[in-house]
């Protein structure tokens, strides 16, 4: 009984944590600082030749985030071959 | 006040904690865990967001202001890295079934 | 018990083996077309992998015989391997270098600045980078579905 009580009141004060978080960032509509976007947006459709701003970004401008993400997926891919893969003949 | 995306990502990484604490079943542990890594996307994404804004698509574009495109790109990596984690996690909980016939975590099985 | 592992009804089966084609067109045309909409080779890939998951639903567990495993890792390695190799092709410059913009070759038309209609020709080397990561996606996501269906054995009641 004493345990559920601890950890409701460590519950709340870890949302009021977040509420105050929350309210110390600019209101959602205007953001700050945006001078890398812009520049994506006004040149990345004549150096990379694609419509879609935000698929030269994943693959062209940061690709190197996507190789990582590639290899997540193909390490659990393994992952999950090594759990299971014995007895299915 | 604070502006109703926030709101809500912090309703749900709350609740999602809450729940991870307070259940016994592996499963709903694994779902909890799922409710956390959706309510960071919602946050990343909610943060890159301009009033009266279109995607930044070139292709029919109707108006010339446009969303930020760099936290929709590393959204798509982390939406992507969430399934392989939870993946491997069910595949460890269907292990752990077969093993010790229970999925309860509180039963004491590990230490003999 | 005859009935439990076969599968659902005549008609389920049959209006999936209908949809099956025109819902593997309709993956394909997210991949190849994700430099000029939205979606690209994730999405595209998690499509693909749906529809074998629908396809082992309808059937029953007596389909997983009919896919071989190993040709689903050499798939998966191929896709790795090109969307690898596709990244040296640059060094020159930087790592990830886009040699096919704007150069006239197999995917280089050169596009001016404000919104148009998309034209397929374009993008560089990012169509040919969409391919690689569909086909990865789709092998590792039908591989763990696959494991997972039948890496239990029966229970025996």
């Amino acid at each position: 009984m004493k345990g559920k009580v601890v950890k409701t009141l460590t519950l709340m004060a870890f949302l009021i944590l977040l509420l105050i978080a929350m309210g110390s960032l600019h209101p959602a509509g205007k953001p700050v600082n945006t001078e890398m976007d812009d520049y994506f947006i006004r040149n990345g459709q004549v150096q990379t030749g694609s419509n879609n701003i935000v698929s030269s970004v994943v693959f062209d401008y940061r690709g190197f985030d996507t190789l990582g993400e590639a290899t997540v997926l193909f390490g659990a891919a393994l992952g999950v071959f090594v759990l299971f893969g014995r007895n299915a003949r | 006040m604070i502006s109703i995306q926030f709101l809500t990502v912090a309703v749900l990484v709350t609740l999602g904690l809450s729940t991870l604490i307070f259940k016994r079943n592996l499963i709903k542990i694994v779902m909890a865990i799922d409710v956390i890594g959706s309510g960071v996307n919602l946050f990343l994404i909610s943060l890159g967001y301009r009033e009266g804004g279109i995607a930044p698509v070139f292709t029919g574009a109707t108006s010339m202001k446009m969303v930020l495109p760099t936290p929709q790109a590393l959204t798509l990596t982390s939406i992507v890295i969430d399934v392989a984690v939870t993946a491997l996690m069910l595949g460890f909980a269907m292990s752990i079934y077969r093993h010790y016939g229970t999925l309860d975590v509180r039963k004491r099985r590990l230490l003999g | 018990m005859k009935g439990k592992t076969e599968g659902m009804s005549v008609i389920v089966k049959t209006v999936a083996c209908i949809l099956t084609v025109p819902a593997y067109i309709f993956g394909l045309y997210i991949v190849i077309r994700g430099h000029l909409t939205p979606g690209g080779g994730f999405a595209g890939g998690a499509i693909l992998a749906t529809l074998i998951a629908m396809l082992l639903v309808s059937f029953g567990r007596n389909l997983e015989r009919g896919f071989r495993k190993e040709s689903l890792s050499v798939l998966e390695i191929l896709g790795m391997s090109l969307f690898i190799t596709l990244a040296f092709f640059g060094l020159s410059f930087t790592f990830f270098h886009n040699i096919l913009a704007n150069s006239g070759g197999l995917f280089g038309m050169s596009v001016e600045f404000g919104p148009n209609s998309g034209y397929l020709n374009t993008g560089g080397l990012i169509p040919v980078m969409n391919i690689a990561v569909g086909i990865e996606v789709f092998s590792a996501l039908s591989m763990i579905i696959l494991l997972m269906l039948t890496g239990m054995k029966e229970e025996k009641k």
